[in-house]
Parts: C-alpha cells; sequence; structure tokens
C-alpha cells in the first residue's frame, strides 16, 4: 500500500450553503500540562452531518464539552450556532444545541415521560406532551414512556437519551458515541435516525470509533489526534492520502509481468501479492481497459481487475501509525 | 437569558419525584424524625414536675435541641447528595448542557432538601406538642406552651434547614464521593445546633437580643450562601475532575 505523505490538514469548507453552524478557529484546551486539544480549526455547515474520529485521549470529547459550553478553552475562538463561545453565550447557545454523550444519563428512578418532562422543563419548552411523544415515536419508544428507566436496556436507555437530544429540536447535535453498546438492529435505527435528522436540515456533530458507522453518514469527516490531522470527505481523503491502484486477479500469475504492466501507460508501479497483483495508476477509468486488454493479449486467465478502494479505516490507520511512528521517534 | 422560575421548579419537581423513589432517602427521612422524636419524649415524661424552674427550662430545652436536629440532619443529607450524586450516577453532565444556569439548579435543589426537611420538622414537632398537651403533666405542658420555645422551635426550624442546605450543597460540589459529602455536610451544618444547645443548657444566657441575633445571623447567611455556592459551582471541575 502506498500512501501519499500527509503534507497539512486542509480546513474543509461547510459541505451546505447558508453559512456555518460551528466555526472552530485555533481552539487549544490544556488541562495542566496536559494538551488535550492543540490548535483545532473547522468549520460545519448546517445540515451536514459532521463526523469526528479519532483514538481514545485524542481530545473528541473534550472537543464536544468545549462546544457545549461545559468546558472554557484554553485559547483560540469558536461559533457556536450563530453566537461567539464564551460565558455570557452559554445559556443561549446551550438553548440552541442538544449534546448526548457517551452514557446516556438518565434518572434511574423516573420514567422516560418524567425524564424528558424535566428536560423539557429546563429548555422552558411549549407543548410538552407534543414534543415528548414526536421525540419517542422517532426512536421507537411511545410504548414504554411510563416505564422506569431503570427496567430498560442499554440499548433503549441509549434511545431515551437520543429522544431527550431531540425534543428541543436543536440548530446543532451533539452526538457522542450514539451507537456505543447498541445492537445491530438498534445501531441500524440510530443510522435511519441521523439520516433522517440530515434530511431535516439538522446539522449532526458525531464523535465515532466506528469507523463504518462515520462513512455511512458522514458528509465530510475530521481525524483528531490532538491535532487536527485531515478533514473532508472520505472519498477527497482517500484521495488525498492513497495512491490510486487498480487489483489485478489471474488464475496463474504471468510469465513476464514486467513486459505486461509496463506496456500499458497509465501504470505508473507494480507489485505482486498473494492475491494477485496491485498496480498503481493515474487514472483507473483509463487504466482498467488498457490492461484488460493487455492481459487477454498474454493469454492470463482473467479473474478480475477492479480499483482498490480505500476504506475510511484505513485513512484512520495509517493516519494513526504515522503518529505513532512520529511518537517513537 | 434571564433567572427562569420555570426551570427551577422542573429541578424541584424532578428532585422530589426522585426522593420518593429513593430507597436510602425515603429511610433517611423517615428514621431521623422517629430517632428525634423518641427521646425528647423521654426527656418530656421523665421531668421531674416539682424541679425548679431553671432545671425544667434546661428538660425542655434539651428536647428542643433533639427536635432541632431533624431540620439540620434531613436536609444535609440530601443537600450533600445533590450534586455528588448526580455526578456518581452521569446525570449532571446532561443537565449542565441545557440552558440551566448554575443559580436556577442550585435553588432548584435547595428547595427541594427545604421543603420535605422544614414539613417533617414541624409535623414532628406537632406531634411532640399534641404529645405534651394530652400527656404530659399540666406543669410541664404549661411550660412548654406558655414560654417561647415554641416560637423558637418554629423559627430555628427554617432557619437552621437553611443553613444545613447551602453547607451541604457547597460539600457537595466539591467532594469526591457521596459518601464523604453526606458525612462532611452533616458534620459542617451541626455548629448552630451546637450554640443553640450552649443556650437551652444555660450555658450560654438565654436572652432576646442573643435569639434575634442568632437568627438574624442565620438569615442573612440563609439570603447570601447561595451566591457564595454558585461561585464555588465550576461546572469544568464537575464535569473533569479538574480546576479551570
Amino acid at each position: 500500500m502506498s500512501a501519499a505523505r500527509v503534507t497539512g490538514v486542509t480546513t474543509g469548507q461547510g459541505a451546505s450553503t447558508g453559512g456555518s453552524a460551528l466555526v472552530v478557529e485555533h481552539l487549544t484546551k490544556r488541562f495542566g500540562d496536559r494538551v488535550a486539544l492543540d490548535d483545532v480549526s473547522f468549520d460545519v455547515g448546517y445540515g451536514e452531518v459532521f463526523g469526528f474520529l479519532g483514538p481514545n485521549g485524542a481530545g473528541k470529547t473534550t472537543t464536544v464539552r468545549t462546544l457545549g459550553t461545559l468546558l472554557s478553552p484554553t485559547s483560540g475562538s469558536a461559533v457556536v450556532a450563530g453566537l461567539p463561545l464564551g460565558e455570557k453565550n452559554g445559556p443561549t447557545i446551550r438553548s440552541r444545541i442538544s449534546l448526548m454523550s457517551e452514557s446516556p444519563g438518565l434518572y434511574l428512578r423516573l420514567t422516560v415521560r418524567e425524564n424528558l418532562e424535566f428536560f423539557a422543563g429546563l429548555y422552558e419548552l411549549d407543548d410538552t406532551a407534543g414534543r415528548i411523544a414526536r421525540a419517542l415515536r422517532a426512536v421507537n419508544l411511545a410504548d414504554r414512556a411510563h416505564d422506569a428507566c431503570g427496567s430498560l436496556s442499554k440499548g433503549l436507555r441509549q434511545r431515551v437519551a437520543l429522544a431527550r437530544a431531540l425534543l428541543t429540536d436543536p440548530a446543532v447535535l451533539f452526538l457522542d458515541e450514539p451507537t456505543s453498546g447498541l445492537d445491530p438492529v438498534a445501531t441500524i435505527e440510530v443510522y435511519g435516525l441521523i439520516t433522517a435528522l440530515r434530511e431535516r436540515g439538522v446539522t449532526t456533530f458525531l464523535t465515532t470509533h466506528r469507523l463504518e458507522e462515520a462513512e455511512r453518514l458522514c458528509d465530510r469527516v475530521a481525524i483528531l489526534n490532538t491535532t487536527l490531522r485531515l478533514i473532508g470527505r472520505p472519498d477527497e481523503l482517500r484521495r488525498q492520502l492513497f495512491k490510486r491502484s487498480v487489483e489485478v486477479r489471474l488464475r496463474e500469475p504471468l510469465a513476464d509481468a514486467a513486459t505486461v504492466f509496463g506496456g500499458v501507460g497509465a501504470v505508473e508501479a507494480w507489485e505482486q501479492t498473494p492475491a494477485g497483483y496491485t498496480l498503481t495508476v493515474a487514472d483507473p477509468d483509463e487504466a482498467v481497459p488498457a490492461l484488460t486488454r493487455a492481459l487477454v493479449a498474454a493469454d492470463a486467465d482473467v479473474l478480475s481487475v477492479t480499483e482498490s478502494r480505500h476504506s475510511l479505516e484505513d485513512i484512520y490507520l495509517e493516519l494513526i501509525d504515522e503518529d505513532v511512528e512520529a511518537t517513537s521517534r | 437569558m434571564s433567572f427562569s422560575w420555570r426551570r427551577v421548579g422542573a429541578v424541584l419537581l424532578k428532585e422530589l419525584r426522585d426522593y420518593r423513589r429513593n430507597r436510602f432517602i425515603l429511610t433517611t427521612m423517615t428514621l431521623v424524625p422517629v430517632i428525634f422524636i423518641i427521646a425528647p419524649l423521654i426527656q418530656l415524661f421523665a421531668a421531674n414536675a416539682a424541679a425548679n424552674d431553671v432545671h425544667l427550662s434546661a428538660r425542655i430545652g434539651l428536647s428542643m435541641i433533639y427536635l432541632l436536629v431533624i431540620p439540620v440532619t434531613v436536609p444535609a443529607v440530601l443537600a450533600s447528595y445533590s450534586v455528588v450524586g448526580e455526578r456518581e450516577q452521569g446525570t449532571l453532565e446532561p443537565v449542565l448542557t441545557t440552558p440551566i444556569r448554575r443559580e436556577e439548579l442550585l435553588i432548584g435543589k435547595g428547595l427541594a432538601a427545604f421543603i420535605p426537611a422544614v414539613v417533617a420538622s414541624y409535623a414532628v414537632f406537632g406531634l411532640f406538642l399534641a404529645a405534651a398537651a394530652v400527656f404530659a403533666h399540666p406543669t410541664i405542658a404549661s411550660a412548654i406552651f406558655s414560654g417561647t420555645h415554641v416560637l423558637v422551635q418554629l423559627l430555628f426550624t427554617p432557619l437552621l434547614a437553611g443553613w444545613a442546605i447551602w453547607v451541604g450543597i457547597a460539600v457537595s460540589t466539591r467532594a469526591g464521593d457521596v459518601r464523604v459529602a453526606q458525612q462532611l455536610g452533616t458534620l459542617a451544618s451541626l455548629p448552630p445546633l451546637v450554640v443553640l444547645a450552649l443556650v437551652s443548657l444555660n450555658v450560654i444566657t438565654a436572652s432576646t437580643g442573643l435569639a434575634v441575633a442568632l437568627a438574624a445571623g442565620l438569615l442573612v447567611f440563609d439570603l447570601l450562601a447561595w451566591r457564595v455556592v454558585a461561585a464555588m459551582f465550576d461546572r469544568e471541575r464537575l464535569v473533569t475532575g479538574r480546576r479551570a
């Protein structure tokens, strides 16, 4: 696998038009001597689903807590839902956002409805009963409204926490590991909910360890490891980080691979792998037909000629590996 | 966004609902009044009606002190649980991400400790007075009803509850766990009770001036302490365990 060198971080622009729901500039947070977040800048457009990835201790939760006005930044600034971050704007910012942390944080002795009534009161919402009914329907918990939260499974508690986050129709929804501890069915339901929120134009800031989750749901992703390592659309990141390549599978290895691949102009480099050959190419759309013709001309039994797709996981691991190597140097 | 009594009300209602289903809180709120009405009743019935006024007054004063332990202990337990308890069960962070101001949260929690404590204290005091009126020797009953004991009890019950609540919440915002908070909160709420005990036992000479000064001091503390406690309420420290 050949990886392009990451030389810097692009401060990608929000996916949607109509301004930014979040603008973060040079945000730094220190706890004593420990730097949790260092000079992080990005912006998130209204209606965008933005994924925030990183290993444990990378600063994801610190970022969410800082943007949620729970922590004060050491330096830097941010605009959240149209308001500059600061002590004075704290209550108003918090009235425009919802934050669902990894732990559901429910009052276990209270019923689902009582939990939601409490939070509706804290937001001073009107039509409390209607909002609670809609939020519970959205997470398929309408029939559990009168159950004590302590009697619910972890997955159901997570759904109650999600209903709580949806009560206020927030401008920005922060979801910190929303599918943590959920079974596959519940996870799929949460995915559906996030997709539905995107269709309603809710800006969603999603922190997750699940790379396939980010790839599936997010318009753009950022990879954080104390500093922001990379930001962009998953396909842009693939192009930025990895050279494009084509996988060739044959029934038998070629007798003279150098001659066959050397004769195809689009091929920049090649290597033999246990499964066949991996070829670095500038443009797979141009290379694949030419390669196929060359292989047929060489009398090879071709099983497949396909463009390699690097997953978000590959990108993530590549970056994290670079950080580990840099640290150990 | 300005101060909102609706948010205070939401906190109050939630706390009262939670207390109602919390076995530890219910046990504390039941046991403490039961324990502290038995001792004054024993004092009441064991008192010698023929004793001189000073001795009788000291006996009655001691009974009243037992009764005043209720408005100190019950809210101290509730208040010292209020913040650290939420932190331990993971509910504090979601609350702090809502628009609620720390003053609203603290006043809501303070009222939620104040109301049951004062209701329980007055109910127990009512029972004590009823028992005195019906079963005690007429001389002793007369000494209870004709003196300033009833007025002192009625006045100092809410004032002491207020003291215990703010001290308890202050401890709760800084304590590492519930048990330590409740022990410290209960201990820290006792000093005014010691002063009252010394007065009731005639170690400090009781006077109207002293009672008024003590009551006024507690009242000023109760009315202003929330500002001090609010200043101690550091969101960052509560969320991360570290100072901002």
